[in-house]
């Protein structure tokens, strides 16, 4: 921490021959070395580069599928790097040391510091010192005749007390003055902003255990119930308990998007995502909330984050003699800024065979010269689903977890789409087709039967991605973070200053005022600060004997 | 034309006024040398050892009563630098290409109907209007308008850059960005970057002043004469850590309003992301910087060469981060 530029450490001493030093002595040079200033500037620059790597590789906390990523790309790198905790440098154990040690290093010095600058708080401002004149700001004025020394000292006194200084009157060989000390608030105010920063570290270190975070896809209409089988991923923190996940239904009752028409030069931009929700807590009445990028919902201990959307297409596949054997609203990944989205439909029962399709789905469908499909606008105008069929082994009966957006199509055939000469399936909502072989139809389902002809706008359904989170400490943090900038602010522009005012009776009789001043730190004004309390001073002492003729008369 | 034509047009007319004026305070850096070219090196250090000496008699004798950080810097010069007319032309030069730049942010603004810092063009078009008016602001208060060139340069530089390769069209915001934290948030980080700007001037001109007070100290003269006429390097010193600190403070800001938005927006206050990263590498590498100065054997050019470093870093996070890393913040809209 910084100590007062006033501050020099003691310079090294050479040539002392030192005892041997037994354990305990080992231990005091340890703690002396680590508080020292140099150790605590050359760990916050280690800090600093150690910050480095972090943001070259990408990170299992923030980046997990760029990790991924970088294995398949750098096979023979990415290992070695995870070997040295590259991918988790921000909480990896050299990164943990050297903001550990940091942190050791500055209460080493804080806590010194603080005993100091309490002593300093209940001391008198010290002697003042015997030639004022080798001191910043100097100056001189002359008393109005007659003044007395003890009462110019003692006006001089009040009047310092006044403008927040503490002050103390002493008697030096015949000469009286008075010595103040002021901005004490600088010591404490950086005090303040270390103990914060301690405060930081451990409230993010142990209470962030307490929280959690998961994610859950939502398509409209679709309810999530607070429990942890209810969520798609889920991440405790160190000490979570179930039990303490507060029971709430929240259902996504409406997804709006709204897309730039007017300026064609951000043509299909989006410009606001609009999640409409119910929400019930247990036992309570529901409310409706939104949930939008910028506006997350607070409900239950938990904040509802809004983090992504897509369409999620209603598929209905039938066996040959007409029975349902699948139907849902499958949630399919966008690939580009118009929506094309990607999906995977796995139907395990049902059929002669295990059946996985690969959907393909343009909310506004358009070709390119080669004939490839593409996307022109994000939203649904034209909307188009192709679908590749696979029959086989899906790869499920094993009981090894899969992931629904992925086909493994190692062990399937393909039927449609593709080097097959069969055509992929193409549906647009509201269409049934053959699925090949005479498996039985596939069918996509108009999300709004009823709409006219040629308005496609609500015929898809649409999913959010959702985000929840609970985060205990969060206001902590937050307090400590202001009183840290306040600590900052108080520490790096009050002046710490000492002043005195010193009356010398000169040869002839008259009155000769002395000031000076000494920074302590930072001080710009300081001079200024010293004639600007020449001035007020000598104006009051005029003053006050005018209004006083007695005391002219003595 | 429409209100983003006459943006970009009035961009160009910007840096053509800020072109002449580096040209101007470029002539008169040219000025200075001459001026300092009659003296030799031993009457430098005369001079040096005289003004010293003024020094202490002002200290120790006469009522000084300094009000203002120029009339100290006026004082510390090595070798007295009267009015030149050159000088002045730059300044209202610089005062010129402001206004103007100011008029093609604010119409970029009202043609976009929003703030004008929401991508890499606008932030680098309203990052350097903000260089120019700490520069401007800081010159009521202080004489560093041998600066001038430093600043006009580098602003000349970046908004080359922003023009020819940051240009992109008016579109309306998307919608992480929809939020009062972006007015805030990068607002205060670039009228940050602009006290960084300055005091990584500051800084660099403190190294040379002080390589010159050495080479004047063993009998040899340096090659940059003009820096004879500008304060010296402990004065530069004491100037780039009061700029760098409230750099320091709005930096802080930065990061505590760029954590509470993180929070509103992606539902956690610091996640590591590639930008935040950066923001908190540049803290900590300024943080060193406040600390060196109270630190032994840290004074003076190490905590300089700190300063720099720091601005390198506040650079790389801007033109480096924002383009070609991979992570949350990726409004550069290119």
């Amino acid at each position: 921490m910084s100590r007062p530029s006033d501050h020099y450490d003691a310079p090294a001493s050479a040539g002392i021959v030192q005892p041997r030093l037994g354990f305990v002595g080992w231990l005091r040079w340890f703690w002396r070395q680590l508080t020292n200033m140099r150790t605590a500037l050359f760990l916050l620059l280690l800090l600093a580069i150690a910050a480095v790597p972090g943001s070259l590789v990408p990170q299992r906390s923030s980046d997990p599928n760029g990790v991924t990523q970088y294995f398949t790309d750098n096979p023979d790198l990415a290992p070695l790097l995870d070997k040295v905790q590259a991918f988790d440098v921000y909480s990896s154990a050299w990164f943990s040391a050297i903001y550990l040690l940091l942190f050791i290093s500055l209460i080493g010095c804080v806590i010194p510091r603080t005993k100091h600058h309490y002593l300093a708080l209940r001391a008198k401002p010290p002697r003042t010192p015997a030639r004022l004149s080798r001191l910043a700001g100097f100056t001189t004025r002359t008393a109005p005749a007659g003044t007395d020394a003890q009462a110019a000292v003692e006006s001089a006194r009040r009047l310092l007390k006044t403008s927040g200084y503490r002050a103390a009157v002493f008697e030096n060989r015949g000469e009286t003055s008075v010595s103040a000390e002021r901005g004490y608030l600088r010591e404490t105010g950086n005090l303040v902003f270390h103990f914060a920063l301690v405060g930081i570290l451990i409230t993010v270190g142990f209470g962030g255990g307490f929280g959690f975070s998961g994610q859950r896809v939502l398509v409209e209409g679709q309810t999530f119930v607070n429990t942890l089988l209810a969520y798609d991923s889920f991440n405790p923190g160190r000490f979570f308990n179930d039990a303490s996940l507060k029971p709430y239904k929240l259902t996504l009752d409406d997804f709006d998007v709204v897309y730039e028409e007017k300026n064609l030069k951000a043509y299909g931009q989006p410009i606001d995502f609009t999640a409409d929700v119910t929400i019930t807590p247990r036992g309570e009445d529901a409310e409706s909330s939104q949930v939008k990028v910028n506006g997350p919902a607070r409900t239950g201990g938990t904040d509802v984050y809004l983090l992504g959307n897509g369409y999620a297409p209603t598929i209905t596949v039938k066996d040959p003699n007409g029975v349902v054997v699948f139907t849902d609203s499958v949630p399919f990944l966008p690939q580009d800024a118009n929506l094309t989205s990607l999906g995977v439909i796995k139907i395990p029962d049902g059929l002669a065979e295990q059946l996985g399709m690969i959907g393909f789905f343009y909310p506004t469908q358009a070709e390119a010269e080669s004939g490839a499909f593409f996307s022109s606008f994000p939203d649904l105008q034209y909307p188009l689903l192709t679908l590749n069929v696979y029959s086989g082994d899906l790869g499920l009966d094993a009981g090894v977890p899969t992931s629904v957006y992925s086909l493994d199509i190692d062990k399937m055939t393909q039927l449609t789409g593709g080097k097959t000469d069969v055509e992929s399936i193409e549906l647009t909502p509201g269409d049934t087709r053959d699925l090949p072989n005479g498996l039985g139809t596939v069918s996509f389902d108009d999300a709004a039967p009823g709409a006219q002809n040629g308005d496609f706008s609500g015929s898809v359904l649409r999913f959010a991605s959702f985000d929840i989170h609970h985060d205990p400490t969060q206001l902590w943090v937050l307090s400590f973070a202001v009183l840290a900038l306040l600590g900052l602010l108080t520490s790096l522009f009050v002046p710490r200053r000492r002043v005195w005012v010193k009356a010398v009776t000169a040869q002839d009789g008259s009155l000769r005022l002395e000031y000076a001043g000494l920074a302590r730190g930072e001080d710009p004004a300081l001079e200024s600060a010293v004639s600007d309390l020449a001035g007020r001073h000598t104006d009051l002492l005029f003053s006050s004997q005018s209004a006083t003729p007695a005391f002219e008369q003595k | 034309m429409n209100l983003n034509e006459l943006s970009i047009l009035s961009l160009y007319s910007a840096m053509a006024v800020y072109a002449l004026a580096f040209i101007a305070f470029s002539f008169d850096l040219a000025k200075r040398s001459a001026a300092v070219t009659s003296a030799t090196a031993a009457d430098d250090r005369e001079r040096l050892a005289g003004s010293a000496h003024r020094e202490a008699a002002e200290t120790s004798g006469g009522t000084t009563t300094l009000t203002r950080i120029s009339a100290r810097i006026a004082n510390d010069a090595v070798t007295p630098y009267g009015r030149s007319a050159s000088l002045r032309v730059g300044v209202s030069l610089t005062v010129l290409a402001w206004l103007i730049h100011l008029m093609s942010a604010v119409l970029r603004g009202v043609a976009a109907e929003r703030v004008p810092w929401a991508n890499m063009y606008e932030f680098a078009m309203t990052g350097t209007l903000l260089i120019v008016s700490v520069f401007l602001i800081v010159l009521t208060r202080a004489d560093l308008r041998f600066l001038g060139t430093f600043v006009t340069g580098m602003v000349l530089v970046l908004l080359g850059i922003a023009a020819l390769r940051f240009y992109v069209e008016v579109a309306p915001l998307p919608p992480a960005l929809q939020s009062a934290w972006l007015v805030i948030h990068v607002f205060v980080a670039s009228l940050g970057t602009g006290f960084f700007a300055l005091g990584f001037a500051l800084s660099t001109v403190q190294l040379l002043q002080f390589r010159r007070e050495s080479l004047l100290a063993s009998a040899k003269s340096g090659r940059l004469r003009f820096l004879a006429t500008l304060p010296s390097a402990a004065t530069l010193e004491n100037l780039a850590y009061r700029v760098t600190i409230i750099g320091f403070i709005l930096w802080t800001f930065t990061l505590m309003a760029g954590s509470i938005w993180a929070e509103q927006a992606w539902g956690r206050y610091w996640g590591w992301d590639t930008k935040e990263v950066w923001t908190f590498i540049i803290w900590t590498l300024y943080a060193g910087y406040i600390h060196a100065r109270a630190t032994r054997g840290w004074r003076g050019s190490r905590s300089a060469w700190l300063s720099i470093i720091g601005f390198g870093a506040v650079m790389f996070n801007f033109g480096i981060v924002n383009v070609f890393f991979k992570g949350l913040h990726a409004y550069s809209g290119l």
